[in-house]
């Protein structure tokens, strides 16, 4: 479903993909681990088509169709969706009318017809249930004032209402205390499911026991340098990221 | 900014929609101003002798001042000589007596401006009084105003048929010799709107002008005058498009407006004149003075403009806080784009004890555009307890527009609150991004921040102006849903 073959990508000229490989298959979740600076955001931001991040080498294809060439709406339209690490506040927009926007944008695409307000309301009102947020957090600016946490949330309420096939999760654990944590993993997990597959870009292992991975990878140096299951991520726990930085060359793939 | 600045560049710059130059036969004066001309105007229009005499003193006047200095603008001299001070559509000369008589062609103007008059008498409840350069072609839904005796007409009309009223309050608001282009306008004034609502009256409809400027090289200078007497209530609409041409066009209106105590008047403008093209030539000079006095205790005057055309704008809807606890409200988004200007704002004067004034002013930047907010607030001495709230906003896309803001403040009692906020924010790349992950485009993207941004004085806006600034700028309007 998404396939990454040998991808190499710069930022302000520096290289900071070298090399990577990454497939992911339908309704998998995979969590991209490793110490700040291995590229893991790079990533997530190379595969929505951010400006700025320059892919110098290699392929993203997504069921067999190349991203690379696409813009980050028509991305978007395909069913990309990216959780961000700091989420845009938009003032004086709020955030029924951004998402009211944002989903007949997506249906239209699909040749559906867009919802009208009261549809639109009914399906709104069953997601936020996900993340346990109030109504009026829908009449709310776009992450205006929002804390921490409720942006996090506002991220995953608009994952579900957007149902995309792959949805990249960029630091999504960062900030948030435990309560907040088990919210949002819940809302993940009850998107979970045969047609979408979710890649965790994270630093620690805890948001993996709360949104347990098929697959965990190690990227360190812009590559992929070690694959497992689970049970990679406590290791990685236990030992920290040092044996990656300093064992990036002899590193064994194994997924 | 560079790759966003040129997108949005380019979707700001679309085409000029309302650019076209109707075909009709217009009776033009050859350019040109002196006391013949006026005495010409003021003969067409069978005026009283008490208004030629206040032209000819308005005009000497004119003659000793010098155009304003001060606003960022930047522009050629104006030959005022160069300009002709009379066009009217020649089809018209005896006055329609309804619809039926109106020029087709001028009714199809309108049509093609998405504003026919069949359709504004069967919707909204909107009475039209349609300036066409210079002369009204067709006012509407007089009768249903009489019966509550509101009186809502061409100014010409009023002097002939209330010339007490009007010169009661002509000039009381914005006096003869007020400045530079009021004066000029006092002298050669041609068309305009009077509305009067008597004591104690709720105006039943929302009362409506559109104007357009279309005869070649003509100025136009409509002189508009409101008069909302104790206890009553107004909302009066501005609307205006012009079509496309090369030649620098002049507009130097003047808006006065009255209201007694406990009266209340809204006057909400959507001006969306020719701005000029991407290299700014052509565009209206629009050089307006409007300002308003709250003669009495609660009195309340409320301006709200959404200003996107016009290569120039110079315009300060202002409010005289006279009476006591008296209320001044001024809500504005300008916007300037490639080669437009703007200078705009207001002024707030509180003389009564226990005014209050509001000032919330969104200024939009793109291409080349320069933005200038200028405010005044001044206290008097004996207005006790004053307050005033200011909040200016400026919104820049690219890199080659600017917004400047220029707050003045006079206080000259100790028991004032002022409060003033500011801010300059740039539409930026990772909003940009946030939205199009979404699956918004750029161009949908670029008009949902910018809608957000202007929200609180879009929300001011009457329902059906609120539908017009939401085009102007390209906007779909929020809150459709819940």
């Amino acid at each position: 479903m998404l396939s990454i073959k040998g991808l190499h990508a710069k930022v302000d000229d520096r290289p900071i993909l070298r090399g990577l490989d990454l497939e992911v298959g339908p309704g998998e979740v995979h969590a991209i681990m490793g110490p700040n600076g291995s590229g893991k955001s790079t990533l997530a931001n190379v595969i929505a088509g951010r400006d700025g991040y320059e892919v110098t080498g290699g392929s993203v294809r997504f069921f067999g169709r190349s991203l690379l060439s696409l813009t980050p709406e028509e991305r978007a339209r395909e069913g990309v969706f990216l959780a961000f690490q700091y989420p845009v506040e938009i003032p004086g927009v709020s955030n029924v009318a951004m998402l009211k926007e944002a989903v007949n944008a997506l249906r239209k695409h699909r040749g559906e017809p867009g919802l009208d307000a009261m549809d639109f309301l009914k399906l709104a009102r069953e997601r936020l249930k996900l993340v346990e947020m109030k109504e009026e957090f829908l009449y709310r600016s776009v992450n205006e004032g929002f804390s921490g946490g409720e942006k996090k949330r506002n991220e995953i309420f608009q994952l579900a209402m957007l149902e995309p096939r792959l949805a990249i999760l960029d630091e999504t654990d960062s900030g948030l205390d435990i309560d907040a944590l088990k919210v949002v993993a819940g809302g993940v997990n009850a998107m979970r499911g045969s047609a979408r597959s979710i890649v965790l870009v994270t630093h620690y292992q805890r948001l993996l026991e709360h949104i347990v991975p098929d697959w965990v990878h190690v990227l360190a140096d812009g590559r992929i340098v070690r694959s497992g299951d689970k049970e990679l991520a406590v290791e990685l726990e236990q030992q920290g990221y040092g044996w990656v930085n300093s064992g990036a060359d002899q590193a064994v793939e194994v997924g | 900014m560079g790759p966003v600045a040129t997108d949005i560049g380019e979707l700001v710059g679309r085409d000029y929609r309302e650019g076209f130059v109707t075909d009709i036969e217009s009776e033009t004066l050859p350019p040109g101003l002196d006391e013949e001309v006026i005495r010409f105007l003021s003969a067409k229009k069978h005026e009283p002798k008490f208004i030629l005499e206040w032209r000819f003193e308005a005009y000497r006047r004119w003659c000793e001042m010098k155009p304003p200095q001060w606003a960022h603008l930047h522009h050629l001299p104006i030959d005022f000589q160069a300009i002709s001070y009379y066009s009217a559509p020649r089809s018209n000369k005896d006055g329609p007596k309804s619809l039926d008589e109106v020029d087709p062609k001028l009714l199809e103007t309108y049509d093609k401006l998405g504003i026919p008059l069949e359709e504004q008498k069967a919707l909204a409840g909107v009475a039209v009084d349609a300036v066409f350069d210079s002369v009204s072609v067709a006012t509407t839904f007089k009768d249903k105003l009489a019966e509550v005796g509101v009186i809502f007409c061409p100014l010409s009309e009023a002097l002939a048929n209330h010339p007490d009223l009007v010169r009661q309050y002509l000039g009381s608001v914005v006096p003869a010799a007020d400045n530079f282009y009021a004066a000029l306008n006092s002298a050669v004034f041609t068309e305009g709107s009077f509305v009067y609502v008597p004591k104690g009256v709720r105006c039943p409809m929302e009362l409506s002008t559109y104007f357009r400027i279309n005869a070649l090289n003509t100025g136009q200078f409509e002189r508009t005058l409101i008069i909302a007497d104790e206890g009553s209530y107004v909302s009066y609409l501005e609307g205006c498009t012009a079509p496309m041409r090369d030649e620098n066009q002049l507009h130097a209106a003047v808006v006065e407006l009255v209201a007694m105590k406990d009266a209340q008047i809204k006057y909400s403008t959507v001006q969306n004149w020719y701005p000029g093209d991407e290299q700014g030539r052509g565009g209206i000079y629009n050089f307006v003075t409007k300002r308003g006095a709250c003669r009495g205790a609660n009195a309340k005057i409320s301006w709200t403009q959404v200003e996107t055309g016009s290569a120039i704008t110079w315009k300060y809807p202002s409010v005289l806080l006279e009476g006591d606890a008296s209320v001044g409200e001024f809500y504005s988004v300008a916007l300037t784009n490639n080669c437009q200007q703007a200078d705009t704002g207001t002024k707030m004067v509180h003389i009564g004890r226990d005014t209050s004034s509001t000032i919330i002013s969104k200024g939009i930047s793109a291409g080349r555009g320069q933005n200038t907010y200028r405010g005044l607030v001044k206290v008097l001495q004996g207005a006790d307890n004053a307050r005033n709230y200011s909040q200016c906003d400026s919104l820049l896309m690219g890199d080659r527009c600017g917004a400047h803001t220029f707050p003045y403040l006079e206080v000259k009692n100790p028991t004032a609150t002022i409060e003033h906020e500011a801010a300059t924010s740039k539409i930026g790349e990772d909003q940009l991004f946030y939205c199009r992950q979404r699956g918004l485009s750029e161009e949908d993207a670029v008009t949902m921040i910018v809608n957000g941004f202007c929200k609180e004085v879009f929300r001011e806006l009457p329902m059906e102006f609120a539908v017009e600034a939401q085009k102007l700028l390209g906007i779909s309007l929020e809150g459709a849903v819940g």
